[in-house]
């Protein structure tokens, strides 16, 4: 099953899109919350995001939503720490964060592989609202 | 105490009493943090080193700033400055510190920083205040002068690449959302580039002078 990160700099955000995508994804889904830079503070840490790269691969591979700026440069950093094996299963969606959340985990709940579930999250940003 | 973590101490002091001039800087186009981020960092980063062994090697020192700094900033210039530290431990392994090693250093450091920002000179960007100073730096010590002469010549350099900064339109990170509002402006990310290397310079040439 491919795990789900969620890369925020606020860590509320990333909780609460945690728990939207939960809503929608199967019993035993990963999906971790990275956000913020720790006691309250607004930003990214890069060592939380591998540490929550790490808990949600269960060998299948991750895909990361980010939200802007420092959470890509983050997540990047992140990927260097990791070793070679996981780090080539690791995808950090092009998308929406809460769309491409909600839709990878949709999609990777229904067994999809990970360029299958990177693609879905990506797909998110065709999600018009008028 | 290894020479490498009095001069964090150093760096760190000088973030610290510019905390609020950053941050002021970052108000006006970006998002107000980076010296409260900065000081934040680098007061962790010499908290974090005082805790290595006394004789650790300028490898481990950076490499633990580094890690330290992309843990704790919380804005840009945490993975920034912090892949800049961890390439120039890479390069610091093992290695004697001589002026052709910080020049290696400074060029890994740098082109880290390029690579994690995929930014370029001329984007007002930190590296607008590094690449000038590295490469005064480099012509300095290819002419034969002094260290501390060296860092005077990268300093001068990165303030004056600061100054550039104002010309400038912003195309990276959170200043790019004012596009041609951020005319006027210097950047943050390289006033912290050259407070960084004034205290390494300020820093050594006390240290050369308290050796001789």
């Amino acid at each position: 099953m491919v795990g789900i990160v969620i890369v925020s700099h606020s860590a509320k955000i990333a909780e609460g899109i945690r728990d939207m995508a939960v809503q929608m994804a199967k019993p035993g889904q990963k999906i971790v919350a990275a956000g913020g830079a720790g006691e309250g503070v607004i930003g990214t840490d890069a060592v939380k995001i591998y540490e929550a790269i790490k808990e949600a691969d269960l060998g299948d591979g991750v895909v990361v939503l980010v939200d802007l700026g420092s959470a890509i440069l983050s997540t990047e950093t992140a990927l260097e720490l990791l070793d070679e094996d996981t780090r080539m299963r690791v995808r950090i969606a092009d998308a929406p964060v809460v769309e491409g959340a909600i839709s990878a985990a949709v999609q990777a709940s229904l067994g999809g592989d990970l360029t299958e579930v990177a693609a879905t999250a990506e797909g998110a940003r065709e999600l018009h609202k008028k | 105490m290894s020479v490498a973590i009095s001069a964090l101490e150093a760096v760190s002091e000088a973030i610290g009493r510019n905390k609020e001039y950053l941050t002021s800087l970052d108000a006006a186009i970006g998002d107000a943090d980076h010296g409260i981020n900065m000081a934040r960092g680098f007061d962790a980063v010499v908290a974090k080193a005082r805790t290595l062994p006394p004789d650790a090697d300028v490898g481990t020192v950076l490499k633990t700033a580094g890690m330290t700094l992309i843990s704790t900033v919380g804005g840009a210039a945490g993975p920034l400055y912090g892949t800049a530290f961890l390439r120039a431990a890479g390069t610091a392994q093992g290695a004697a510190i001589d002026g052709a090693a910080v020049i290696r250093m400074l060029e890994a450091a740098i082109n880290g920083i390029k690579e994690r920002g995929k930014a370029v000179r001329g984007e007002k960007t930190m590296l607008d205040a590094l690449e000038p100073a590295v490469e005064a730096f480099a012509d300095r010590y290819k002419a034969g002068r002094p260290l501390v002469e060296c860092l005077d010549a990268a300093c001068e350099a990165a303030d004056k690449g600061v100054a550039f900064t104002k010309t400038i339109i912003a195309t990276k990170g959170r200043a790019s959302y004012l596009g041609e509002r951020s005319i006027g402006h210097q950047d943050p990310g390289a006033t912290s580039s050259f407070i960084i290397l004034k205290a390494l310079a300020d820093f050594c040439r006390q240290y050369e002078s308290g050796e001789n």
